[in-house]
């Protein structure tokens, strides 16, 4: 058995039990409907969650991303409230920016050599207060083609509503598939995270990777961001506390190694819907409260930071013993 | 040795100096004290009062980051034990059995950090991510969601009494640095905890027992995490599982890291991570003095950190030396040149 593709499996097996557990209990939960808004409802999560595969992968952190997803709704918010712009200059300026803002990051990292979480910390609250000082409340967007965006779905049979952003969620998790499993970059990104000496012996640049790693992660973020004010109609530089940690928790319940190296973005999707799936269960349960959330996604990390522990200690004696 | 202690400390100092003299600047009653009551008012006080639970947790933490670890868990500890004493205060269990029930739970989180840590040999920033994810749906548990209100003037006491004309708070947080700065520093305590974060396996070699000493650590940041709690739910009289302590984890590390302490483990200084609580807590009071929008405080926050950052960075520091010594070197190849 490859220990490598194993949490995968486990992921997607708890997945599917965390599914039939639903379906059994509720059979009602197994319509396009339910499916339509789990999509729609995680989209942001999704997206931010694909840029935070790979920077974990590298071995390295983004703390960052909810205080980037709430400077963005912020932004365009306020953008779209002072000037004259269409939405799409605007999306396209945000996303330069927070690619920009993510690039900044990685060459601190790379150029301080200092631990990521806490570049990416400072990151946090710089992007907070860059929010804070754009507005305090709660800015609502009118503009007519954010309603075009809004209602834009496709109705699956069983009248699900399949939604623009549910789309765009999916469509970047093949993009970050492409990313991480087919390019050239993608494979340094793993080398990486296996070992930052092994990876510059095999001649990966690794500013260059850290550099492109976080900004990618910032793009993801910024596009997280543009989602996020579609879905609520609005930019508040209050929202999205804690994403980060949301984020972080999908990229390990989908199986992806916390040091680096190991995982596939695949599994971040299925992480990401099991979450979903938590949140679904509780809505339609109606005497659980929300933060059983919480607490389940908690012991859920904590069974794969486990396993992941064991698994690691497996390979390291098969190693020795191969040595031996 | 005072003077080595005093050398050690001296940047915070100075900068805390220098931020109070910016704040009269803008503010020129900053440092005024009146005596009401029986107890002294004034900004400076009141800044006082107010670090207490940073500049709390900053003691605990200074520990942890010295044994090379961090700890993220902590704020939402603080939920967990504000929310206890506020459920056992309103259920009438009396003010010591409340007390020990919310230290209590603060040892418990510390012990699962710790054990995560120790034993099973989690990275200490992935370990202590369950409980910060897990910790606040906990403390909404044993709230049931609401926000606990009590009316217990003892435990109000915890957070808004004085004591001999200061805050009991600041007493509070006062007695702890001491006493923990005390305890690590007249024992060989402190140095077996810096002997673990600069490099654990030899220290164990050397006969330290550094699983049981990193599971002390991390408890007796639970420790602090629950008088911390205590303060914060004493305060406002009432237990917010959502907001108590929310973001104080990162505060904490920042009052260690501007406190001089590397996040890389090793030496550590317990009265500079306090004076560094002391220096977010001028900034952020001070800000709100001279009129500005509080909104500046995280930019403020940000760019502190950066900067310090650049000050401690391995890399940034091998090159200024490098660039030191090239300069000198031409300078001597001057010299030489002319005779």
């Amino acid at each position: 058995m490859n220990t490598r593709t194993l949490p995968l499996f486990v992921t997607i097996g708890i997945f599917l039990a965390g599914c039939l557990i639903c379906w059994v209990q509720f059979p009602n939960m197994a319509s396009t409907r339910v499916l339509g808004n789990l999509l729609t409802d995680n989209a942001y999560l999704g997206i931010v969650a694909v840029g935070m595969t790979l920077v974990i992968l590298s071995g390295g952190i983004d703390l960052s991303v909810g205080s980037v997803i709430a400077f963005s709704g912020v932004f365009i918010a306020v953008m779209l409230r002072d000037t004259g712009l269409h939405p799409l200059p605007v999306f396209a300026l945000l996303l330069g920016l927070t690619t920009a803002y993510g690039a900044c990051m990685g060459w601190l990292i790379d150029r301080l050599a200092m631990p990521a979480f806490i570049v990416t910390l400072a990151g946090m609250f710089l992007a907070r207060g860059a929010a804070y000082l754009l507005s305090i409340d709660s800015v609502p967007i009118a503009h007519p083609f954010y309603q075009t965006l809004q209602n834009a779905y496709w109705l699956m049979p069983g009248k699900g509503r399949l939604t623009l952003i549910g789309v765009l969620m999916l469509l970047t998790f093949v993009l970050g598939m492409i990313v991480a499993h087919r390019t050239r970059f993608g494979t340094s990104v793993y080398a990486l995270g296996g070992g930052e000496q092994t990876a510059r012996l095999m001649g990966v640049r690794q500013g260059r990777t850290t550099v492109l790693v976080y900004a990618f992660s910032g793009l993801m973020a910024g596009l997280s961001g543009i989602v996020f004010s579609i879905y609520t109609g609005s930019g508040y530089s209050l929202a999205t506390v804690g994403t980060e940690l949301t984020a972080i928790a999908a990229v390990v319940i989908g199986g992806t190694l916390l040091s680096g190296g190991a995982g596939y973005v695949f599994g971040t999707l299925v992480g990401v819907l099991t979450m979903g799936l938590i949140q679904t269960y509780i809505v339609f349960d109606g005497t659980l409260s929300s933060w059983w959330t919480k607490i389940v996604i908690g012991l859920l990390l904590l069974v794969f930071i486990l396993l992941q522990k064991g698994l690691l200690h497996l390979s390291e004696t098969r190693l020795a013993a191969r040595d031996a | 040795m005072t003077g080595t202690a005093l050398k050690r400390i001296a940047p915070q100092l100075l900068a805390l100096a220098a931020l109070v003299g910016l704040v009269s600047l803008f503010y020129p009653g900053f440092l005024s004290v009146s005596v009401n009551d029986g107890r002294l008012v004034g900004p400076a006080i009141d800044v006082l009062k107010r670090s207490a639970p940073v500049a709390i947790l900053a003691v605990g933490m200074t520990l942890v980051i010295a044994t090379r670890g961090i700890d993220l868990s902590v704020g939402a500890t603080m939920a967990i034990c504000g929310a206890v004493a506020a459920y056992a205060v309103s259920a009438g269990t009396g003010l010591p059995v409340a007390l020990a029930l919310a230290i209590g739970a603060g040892l418990l989180a510390g012990l699962w950090n710790g054990v995560l840590v120790a034993l099973v040999g989690v990275q200490p920033f992935v370990a202590t991510l369950i409980l910060m994810t897990a910790g606040r749906g906990i403390a909404q548990l044993i709230t049931e969601g609401r926000i606990l209100t009590f009316t217990d003037p003892a435990f109000a006491f915890v957070g808004s009494g004085t004591l001999w004309g200061l805050p009991f708070p600041a007493w509070l947080w006062l007695a702890l640095a001491v006493l923990t700065a005390l305890v690590m520093r007249r024992t060989a305590l402190g140095m077996l905890v810096e002997s673990i974060g600069i490099n654990r396996r030899a220290s164990a070699l050397a006969g330290v027992n550094a699983v049981v000493l990193l599971i002390a650590v991390y408890m007796a940041m639970g420790f602090c995490a629950a008088l911390a709690g205590l303060v914060v739910t004493a305060d406002i009289r009432g237990a917010d599982a959502n907001n108590a302590g929310l973001w104080l984890e990162l505060d904490a590390i920042l009052a260690v890291v501007i406190g001089g302490n590397s996040l890389l483990g090793g030496r550590f200084s317990i009265a500079a991570s306090v004076i560094g609580a002391l220096i977010i807590q001028t900034i952020t009071i001070g800000i709100r003095l001279a009129g500005f929008p509080s909104e500046y405080n995280l930019v403020i926050k940000a760019v502190l950190v950066v900067v310090i950052l650049v000050l401690q960075s391995p890399r940034i520091a091998a090159e200024w030396r490098y660039w030191r010594d090239e300069a000198r070197r031409k300078r001597e190849a001057e010299g030489k040149g002319t005779p």
